[in-house]
């Protein structure tokens, strides 16, 4: 069996242990839904008090929002073997067992529980994304469809790579450091609002620490079919997402060194 | 009625509870981070148009961190203890002590809050209200409370957003204990917290036509009314009617926290064995 298809198998298996529970699972959708909707009432709010900021109403700023929040809850559905890594495999010893098969280690955590209710997340960003569409004129078409798609791979293997950082630290920690969620769900806070309202060393930190900017706020300029305000070239604004597929190769690199250091806790 | 055992409840919780240092500290940078993200919003929304504000940006920025330092004491999770107790049937022994059963949750859930939330508070006054300063950055700083009568009226309102947070865990405590389990009541009391207590943004942000019903509600106790009479945003007769308001809500949800207790404890099951 190839890896795709082994990883299906996973997928499979994890949609059918959850498909046992529907009330459960839909619950736990809804939960989700509404724990994670109450940010687009504060962006709300504030666009509605203050008026337009850096250039921007509530409605193109909930396209930021929204795509945001869409990558963010499909990497989350689909790392979550790498989010409780330190706990669930480290600590406890199971990585030992998951090394014995004869296959990648990353392969089996990305496949390690996906939870539909993370979907939750991407049902709200959807229905602000829907009323987005209805406030600001974007032309939907195929070039600004492919360029939102290619962004949200984009942003998902940023934060993937994030959570592949976050596993690999439990290589040296033993357990899994909640202290990485400062860049995980700090970043999507921080990343659900245009930029360039912030200050200079704020963005700089979004563009070349962790590139959030390349994989929201560029592209979504380029769908709006806006010109950068900080005068970023507009053939560079399609291309910026290439910068999350960088980011999750070096986060591989960090983890096959901490894989090669990596002594059982033997219990 | 005997305090004692209350307190001895209180305290066991509470010692417990402080043993967590290392989560004590990963909680404090996060909220250290996530209290930045806040001012970096609030900077820049205030930096276009600073008049349409219901604040100063130098009290948002004040809130902001009254507000993570105090993040413990908001009741927008249920105590996992009591879900856990009700589904192995450790919930009986509970029921077999000669107390009071809402008191005793009562005295064990502020416990758990206030020993979370201390440590977290001291480490930020250390943060936000010295090292800020120092560092040049006072514009961003923790600022004391305006003049001795706001501080003087911030006592009983600390102490009133704490009972009325008890208060309201508890009531989630015993729908736990009635449902069995604490995801389905976290995950209506936790948006709700969060949104209406001023947590997310403080209540005068949204919309003048939401002000009548935000204004009364009970989760404004637990954040937006202590707050603003910290900075003196409400004073006078205003602070006095936002103390009422806290204490009267306390009275009514611990009131309505032991009618539920009552009917949940009368038909509760054993479980586990």
């Amino acid at each position: 069996m190839n890896a795709l298809a082994l990883y299906g198998r996973y997928v499979a298996t994890s949609l059918r242990a959850q498909a046992q529970y529907p009330t459960a699972t839909l619950m736990l959708t809804a939960g989700h839904c509404a724990a994670t909707a109450i940010e687009i009432l504060c962006v709300f709010a504030l666009f509605h008090r203050f008026g337009s900021v850096g250039g921007w109403t509530f409605g193109e700023a909930a396209v930021f929002y929204a795509l945001v929040n869409i990558m963010f809850s499909l990497a989350d559905m689909l790392s979550r073997g790498f989010e409780v890594f330190g706990a669930d495999f480290v600590r406890t010893g199971a990585f030992d067992r998951v090394l014995l098969r004869p296959r990648a280690a990353a392969l089996q955590l990305a496949g390690h529980e996906v939870r539909l209710s993370r979907l939750g997340r991407l049902l709200q960003a959807s229905v602000v994304l829907i009323f987005a569409t209805n406030l600001v004129p974007i032309a939907w078409d195929a070039s600004t469809i492919a360029i939102a798609v290619w962004a949200v791979a984009g942003g998902v293997a940023l934060f993937m790579g994030l959570l592949v950082l976050q596993a690999t630290l439990a290589f040296w920690t033993v357990d899994s450091l909640e202290i990485m969620n400062v860049l995980t769900y700090g970043g999507v806070q921080a990343a659900q609002y245009p930029l360039n309202i912030y200050a200079a060393w704020f963005r700089q930190v979004l563009t070349f620490g962790l590139p959030l900017a390349c994989v929201a706020y560029y592209p979504v300029l380029a769908i709006l079919g806006r010109p950068d305000p900080l005068g970023a070239p507009d053939w560079f604004l399609p291309l910026a997402p290439i910068a999350g597929f960088a980011f999750l190769a070096l986060s591989f690199v960090a983890w096959r060194a901490g894989m090669a250091r990596y002594s059982s806790t033997g219990s | 009625m005997p305090v004692r055992p209350y307190l001895a409840a209180f305290r066991a919780r509470f010692q417990l509870m402080l043993q967590y240092r290392a989560a004590a500290l990963a909680g404090f940078a996060t909220q250290l981070w996530w209290g930045a993200i806040r001012i970096l919003v609030f900077a820049a929304f205030y930096g276009v148009n600073a008049a349409a504000a219901p604040i100063s940006f130098t009290d948002a920025v004040t809130y902001v961190w009254l507000g993570q330092a105090l993040l413990a004491l908001q009741p927008w999770s249920a105590d996992p203890e009591i879900g856990q107790a009700v589904r192995t049937g450790g919930v009986g022994y509970d029921r077999l002590r000669p107390l009071d059963a809402h008191g005793y949750w009562y005295a064990r859930s502020m416990g758990w809050m206030l020993a979370r939330a201390l440590p977290r508070a001291v480490l930020m006054v250390l943060a936000a209200g010295i090292v800020l300063p120092l560092v040049g950055l006072g514009a961003w700083a923790w600022r004391p409370p305006s003049g001795v009568t706001a501080a003087l009226l911030f006592v009983p309102a600390f102490v009133l957003l704490t009972m009325l947070g008890a208060a309201i865990l508890t009531l989630a405590n015993v729908i736990v204990a009635a449902s069995l389990n604490e995801r389905g009541v976290n995950a209506i009391l936790t948006p709700l917290v969060i949104v209406f207590s001023g947590s997310l943004l403080p209540l005068d942000f949204y919309p003048d036509a939401w002000r009548p019903f935000l204004h009364v509600q009970p989760f404004a106790g637990l954040v937006d009314i202590p707050f603003r009479i910290y900075f003196a945003d409400l004073k006078g007769s205003a602070a006095l009617r936002g103390l009422a308001l806290q204490a009267g809500w306390t009275l009514a949800l611990i009131g309505l926290g032991r009618l539920a207790m009552e009917r949940v404890m009368r038909r509760l099951e054993m479980q586990g064995g």
